[in-house]
């Protein structure tokens, strides 16, 4: 098995094509890098991951006379790699067999950390030091590798650089240009994985700078990405600019709701307000990366117009009711439909319900009558799928690297299913939109009612009692009898399933407003279950009698 | 942590002996103070008949500096807030109007809002601040008719700048930089 020597920790790579960066990282230890990403081709030009290498060969260590970049350096057999960080290994472990002549000059790992001093000290040379405004402040690979590498006093005299901040690069994306350190993982996003290419160096030695080419502004739809790419706080979103410090942000796991990809995101909170999603690596779900609909798509849940309360219609306007009133009002009115005319009484779980709501919402409106029949909402479908690279005429070039599905909803597959297991099959919304119907229990939770309001039709026979469960006023909402406030997909845990049947499980990033009842909550009410919803329960619930969730 | 035995050191009452059950000297003792402060230097202060003479590093009702264009020094970065022991402080952030970004004013505080009744005077926004824009002044006689005039905005704050600087009680004390000495150009 190749092994390779981390500060002479032994670690077995396998057959695994590694570089230094990533043997390090198997073996523990961390290598500081700017340009270097997983995703991204490798440049070797911020020169944080200097490291001294050498190969153990019979017996013997011999070392390179210079330190290397070490995301540039694919390791073997017996490569022996010392960071800067050497003296902080494990010193239980064997000392290797050095070459005497090598560490008689310096002693090991000292060239590595004076190679990563000097080279932050040159990333600092025209760094404005503005931290105090700078937004990057707190989450700074510069700050965080300065504190941790770097000197703590600068030997500059001469005058900084300061070219002239680009607001104009992109309508979502500003360029602070004295901030940035020329990582260039930006232009090579643009290049390889949006194709778009918009972005570029201009500029020689000390006064390169990033830009766009006049009237080509960075405008695409992964064209966020390369605010999460930047080490430091040269690209910020204008969406997050001077919003919140992050060191007030509390970051959850999160999925993202916007297409049926279900990108995995950070979900960004202080004191229940959303200020940011940001793209959490997961290879099974999508990668690296997220599309800006996502990640601007969260202003539905900070919206002035969402539902904050229940609220019935009484001679012809929507008063607010209490949920003690509500309640059995609700179970009484259903109870009766479902006795009078379950045929006619039609539950329609949206395709942005959790499984698991879904599942309890379900099995409710079954224990009531089994011939009640349950109706997956509709889904909205926009355009084709838009996938990434793109070439210079706007096509789609193999091998994809990012999608942005055409389905708008995050979790049709798992309520798909959940349908399937409770009453055999899929009835879509259109098949029962043409009906008169007794009742209605409409669970929505769409966030842009717009793509709702396309898909009901203008003819739509609304039903004698229709409760209408939505986050924003849409045409269901305003036929309705009640209307139940719905929680956002950041207000609930749960689990999605994606266009490829990828299940994923997330927490909660924020409380919803104070008068609203999560829908599984809502479910453990309608069904007299006793206490708090717990999601965790409902899954376990879920996947004893549903085989495809075990 | 438990503090450890041995540096427990037990000490026991001292036993009164008949002279010092009399109390007596005691009483001679404490009537000797009072009578020569009788005779000694007054100290009383007159207030509010006279106004005291506090020292400059007195913990008073915060004000905002204003810079040399009479513009809030303040750049909103948050540093008094988040060092705010008590979360005194609010501050909305906005990118800097136009003509203040040409002299490199990227940010600066749409509203500044103090609560001088949270408020615990320790210091610790003036010591965190980067720019020197938020210093505690001498004015110690607080008052208000409700709970809302105590809270001080940011035109009550500069206008506390501009009292205090005219009256001299609190000339400028400190001059950093635009965003502290680091990130000024050499001299």
């Amino acid at each position: 098995m190749p092994t390779v020597y981390v500060n002479d920790k032994p670690v077995e790579i396998g057959t695994a094509k590694l570089n230094c960066v990533q043997a390090a990282e198997l073996a523990g230890a961390f290598l500081p890098h700017y340009c270097w990403h997983e995703a991204l081709s490798v440049v070797a030009s911020c020169r944080m991951c200097l490291v001294e290498m050498g190969d153990l060969k019979d017996g013997k260590v011999t070392m390179q006379p210079k330190v290397l970049p070490g995301c540039q350096t694919p390791v073997k057999d017996g490569t022996v790699i010392v960071t800067g960080d050497y003296d902080k290994r494990d010193r239980a472990l064997p000392v290797l067999p050095y070459d005497p002549a090598y560490t008689k000059t310096a002693p090991l790992g000292a060239r590595a950390k004076k190679a990563q001093a000097d080279t932050l000290e040159g990333l600092l040379i025209n760094h404005p030091l503005d931290c105090p405004v700078c937004d990057k402040a707190g989450e700074c690979k510069l700050q965080d590798f300065s504190y941790k590498y770097g000197r703590s006093e600068s030997r500059m005299v001469d005058l900084k650089n300061t070219p002239a901040n680009k607001p104009g690069l992109s309508s979502k994306i500003t360029l602070f240009t004295d901030r940035c350190i020329m990582c260039t993982r930006c232009v090579r996003f643009t290049r390889e994985i949006s194709g778009t290419a918009e972005l570029q160096v201009v500029g020689r030695g000390h006064h390169e700078e990033i830009d766009t080419f006049p009237g080509r502004p960075l405008e695409n739809k992964l064209a966020g990405n390369v605010v999460d790419l930047c080490p430091v706080g040269a690209l910020g979103s204008k969406d997050f600019l001077y919003k919140q410090r992050v060191w007030y942000l509390k970051t959850t796991d999160g999925v993202c709701n916007g297409c049926s990809t279900g990108c995995s995101t950070y979900v960004d909170t202080n004191k229940d307000i959303v200020y940011r999603l940001r793209a959490r690596y997961n290879p099974k779900a999508q990668g690296h990366f997220m599309c800006d609909d996502g990640r601007y798509g969260y202003h539905h849940a900070n919206s002035g117009e969402r539902f904050v309360r229940p609220v019935v219609k009484t001679e012809g306007r929507f008063k607010p009711v209490p949920w003690s009133v509500l309640l059995p009002q609700l179970k009484l009115d259903f109870q009766t439909a479902a006795n009078q005319n379950a045929m006619s009484t039609v539950a329609v779980l949206s395709p942005f319900l959790t499984v698991e709501e879904a599942f309890l919402l379900g099995s409710y409106f079954k224990s009531l009558s089994p011939h009640i029949r349950l109706v997956l909402g509709p889904v909205p479908v926009i355009g084709a799928d838009d996938k990434y690279p793109k070439n210079v005429k706007g096509e789609s070039i193999e091998p994809v690297k990012f999608t942005i599905r055409a389905e708008k909803a995050p979790n049709r597959v798992g309520v798909e299913e959940v349908l399937k297991a409770l009453q055999g099959e899929v009835i879509p919304f259109a098949k029962v939109t043409g009906e008169a119907l007794a009742a209605l229990w409409f669970a929505g939770g769409y966030p842009n009612p717009a793509h709702l309001d396309a898909l009901v039709p203008p003819a739509w026979k609304t039903p004698a009692l229709l409760v209408a469960q939505d986050l924003l006023p849409t045409v269901v909402t305003a036929s309705a009898k009640y209307i139940l406030p719905a929680t956002t997909g950041f207000e609930k845990d749960g689990t999605f399933v994606n266009h490829a049947g990828y299940a994923q499980t997330f927490g909660r990033s924020a409380r919803p407003p104070v008068e609203v009842r999560s829908e599984l909550q809502l479910a453990y009410d309608l069904l007299d279950r006793k206490g708090l919803a717990q999601a965790a329960n409902v899954r376990k619930e879920l996947a004893a009698k549903v085989a495809y969730f075990s | 942590m438990p503090i450890a035995e041995t540096d427990v050191a037990w000490v026991e009452e001292t036993k009164l002996g008949l002279w010092e059950q009399l109390y007596i000297p005691a009483l001679i003792d404490g009537l000797k103070t009072t009578i020569g402060h009788m005779f000694g230097r007054k100290v009383t202060e007159q207030y509010p008949e006279q106004e005291p003479k506090l020292p400059a590093n007195y913990r008073g009702v915060h004000r905002l500096n204003r810079d040399e264009a009479g513009r809030v020094r303040c750049v909103a970065c948050y540093m008094c807030a988040t060092a705010c022991p008590a979360h005194c402080i609010d501050i909305v952030a906005a990118p800097a109007p136009l003509d203040w970004q040409k002299d490199g004013r990227e940010k600066y505080p749409e509203t500044f809002v103090i609560d001088e009744l949270r408020c615990i005077y320790c210091g610790m926004c003036e010591e965190a601040c980067p720019v020197d824009a938020i210093e505690l002044t001498t004015l110690y006689d607080l008052t208000g008719l409700s709970r809302e005039q105590m809270v001080f905005d940011k035109e009550k704050l500069l206008s506390v700048f501009d009292t205090t600087t005219k009256a001299g009680t609190d000339p400028v004390r400190t001059s950093g930089g635009r965003l502290g000495p680091a990130s000024e150009a050499p001299k």
